[in-house]
């Protein structure tokens, strides 16, 4: 999802039998449910892949700005402007507090962006897709922010007591944009006849990408086990996907509008007897490709997360060098 | 705009041609100042300062927002806030042009934000004052979103202006080139002394000085000068717009001029 691909130590999760007693005492921690906090012994493992984790959607969030960005001096109304600008707003917000939390394990917010901008970093492959028309803006806060809603609320439940606190402001805000992006669908699909094609054209292009943040099957992924041992992934890809489906297909359907899969249909058998949707299968080529750079927008995203940092290198220089130059004063004072 | 009349009766404003262009002025200003601000959200030179500007200019929409509803109030033709923003041409626009200058870098918009709200201020302080209610109370909502404004584009301005050789040389630029247009906002039209006139607004010339004494203090720390001889750039308050505004509200104005008539 926004952390699609997280690498974690390659190895299968060890046995309490196996461990020594410091890493025992640690995995009974997390077992008991009880939150791990910046000062205390981890492993190193666990600190490491808690980084990409964290950083990859705190990366996520910053580029996540542009496309939606894109719109905002577009936006038809002043309240679709105001409301467009403040979501925006959020995600760097968003962004700001998951840079604080991968700070707590060691790492600098310079050094995070160092690796983003040199492409050594991921982010979700979901803003590597352009936003063409305003209906983007709707299918976004509805699809997008509804599938991060999706992975994002276990993670209020992380081991990690920086990222679940992180995670809990973070949903709260998730929620209302969803609820936004889903109110300019239903104004598009009950509006005009060229709104609606609107409607249906993002739907189009947007499901596939959505379906794609889940990340590819992890059923067999040692990097999944061992990050639901360490109680920083709760859910498997798949269930998460699936969930997603089943929540946001009725939805379409309440808009008047078709999810691009001929191959949805009901299944009674689902879910443990609860039923739930079958969907056609992703087409995971263009999901790596996308995540190898090459996506649609993937240079002029990253381009402009370049443009943006040195662009602004002499303000930032600027401001400190008035912070030294105030310090000296007040030591000569 | 055909406001040149008092329609009802019962009403107790006196001028209500005035209290129009009043609104109108301080509404395009608001709203032409949060579109330039609102094209940075994503880009800024951190995010703290993205997040910031953001801020800034959902006050300024907000503020716009009132002034613009207040003005199709008396107008009387049923034109919304967003009628006014989205549905006029450029030359009934009435801001000035110093908040449609172009983005520049992050120092030029700085430099923009802070003159325009060393005035701002000012304004909003004098219109607290107005004989017109609906301007006292938009003028006493928009004056603490303004407060917050000014501290935080003099703080910028100061730390940048007594920055780095750089960021010293590229306020100073900033200062250079927009100080002229910033004049507007001090030299009154007869619509600005008809406003004043009827009491609706404040004497300019008593705006421009407190703001000019504020600026001559913010700038000595910031180590820049303010140029001593600058001509007024101006046009802005009579429809006569800089070039670049045309692309600006082709941009703002794209979905309602190709799909006229619908709802958003
Ligand atoms: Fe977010
Ligand atoms: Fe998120
Ligand atoms: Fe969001």
């Amino acid at each position: 999802m926004y952390a699609q691909k997280v690498e974690s130590t390659g190895a299968r999760p060890k046995s309490l039998d196996e461990m020594d007693p410091q890493e025992r005492a640690f995995q009974e921690r997390i077992d008991a449910n009880i939150k791990i906090e910046p000062k205390e012994w981890m492993p190193e493992g666990y600190r490491k892949t808690l980084i990409r984790q964290i950083s990859q959607h705190a990366h996520s969030e910053i580029v996540g700005q542009l496309p939606e960005g894109n719109w905002i001096t577009r936006a038809p109304t002043l309240d679709r402007k105001a409301i467009l600008l403040a979501k925006v707003q959020d995600e760097a917000g968003h962004g700001l507090y998951l840079y604080c939390a991968a700070e707590t394990l060691g790492v600098t917010r310079d050094q995070l962006t160092e690796q983003l901008l040199s492409g050594k970093a991921k982010y979700s492959s979901i803003f590597n897709y352009p936003t063409l028309t305003w209906a983007d803006i709707g299918a976004i806060g509805w699809l997008v922010d509804g599938a991060a809603i999706m992975n994002q609320v276990p993670l209020q439940r992380c081991s990690y007591g920086p990222y679940s606190r992180a995670m809990i402001r973070v949903c709260k805000e998730e929620s209302f944009h969803q609820r936004q992006g889903y109110d300019i669908m239903m104004v598009l699909s009950k509006g005009s006849e060229e709104q609606r094609a609107m409607a249906q054209d993002a739907l189009n292009r947007w499901w596939w990408p959505s379906l794609m943040m889940f990340g590819p099957s992890d059923a067999e992924s040692v990097h999944s086990a061992q990050s639901m041992a360490w109680g920083i992934k709760q859910d498997s890809n798949d269930d998460l996907r699936q969930k997603f489906v089943d929540q946001t297909v009725p939805q379409a359907e309440y808009l008047g509008l078709k999810v691009p899969d001929d191959d949805i249909v009901w299944n009674e058998a689902k879910n443990d007897g609860k039923g739930g949707y079958d969907f056609g299968e992703v087409n995971w080529d263009e999901f790596f490709d996308v995540l190898a750079g090459n996506g649609p927008c993937n240079a002029e995203r990253l381009g402009a997360r370049v443009k943006a940092w040195e662009d602004g290198a002499w303000f930032r220089d600027g401001l400190m060098a008035h912070a030294d130059k105030q310090a000296a004063r007040k030591i000569a004072a | 705009m055909g406001v040149e009349t008092i329609r009802k009766p019962a009403d107790t404003r006196v001028a209500v041609k005035p209290a129009f262009d009043l609104a109108l002025r301080m509404g395009d200003n608001a709203l032409i100042l949060a579109q330039r601000n609102a094209a940075w959200c994503g880009h800024a030179p951190a995010l703290e300062e993205d997040i910031a500007l953001a801020n800034v200019a959902l006050d300024l929409i907000g503020q716009a927002k009132l002034w613009l509803g207040y003005a199709g109030e008396l107008e009387g033709e049923g034109r919304s806030a967003d009628d006014l923003a989205f549905l006029r041409d450029g030359r009934e626009f009435r801001n000035v042009l110093l908040v449609e200058t172009p983005n520049g870098d992050f120092g030029q918009t700085t430099m923009r934000q802070w003159l325009y709200d060393s005035w701002h201020h000012f304004m909003l302080e004098g219109l607290k004052a107005s004989s017109d209610e609906r301007i006292v109370e938009i003028a006493e909502k928009s004056a603490k979103e303004v407060a917050y404004h000014l501290e935080r584009s003099t703080d910028l301005v100061i730390r940048l202006g007594d920055g780095t050789d750089e960021s010293h040389k590229r306020m100073q630029d900033a200062l250079d080139y927009l100080w002229p247009f910033a004049r507007e906002l001090d030299v009154a039209d007869d619509a600005d002394r008809a406003i004043a006139a009827a009491g609706i607004g404040p004497d300019l010339a008593s705006v421009a000085e407190k703001a000019l004494a504020y600026r001559s203090e913010a700038l000595s720390q910031a180590t820049l000068t303010a140029p001593t001889d600058a001509v007024p750039r101006k046009g802005g308050k009579a429809g006569v717009h800089s070039e670049a505004f045309g692309f600006m509200l082709a941009e703002m104005q794209v979905l309602q001029r190709t799909h006229p008539g619908v709802k958003w």
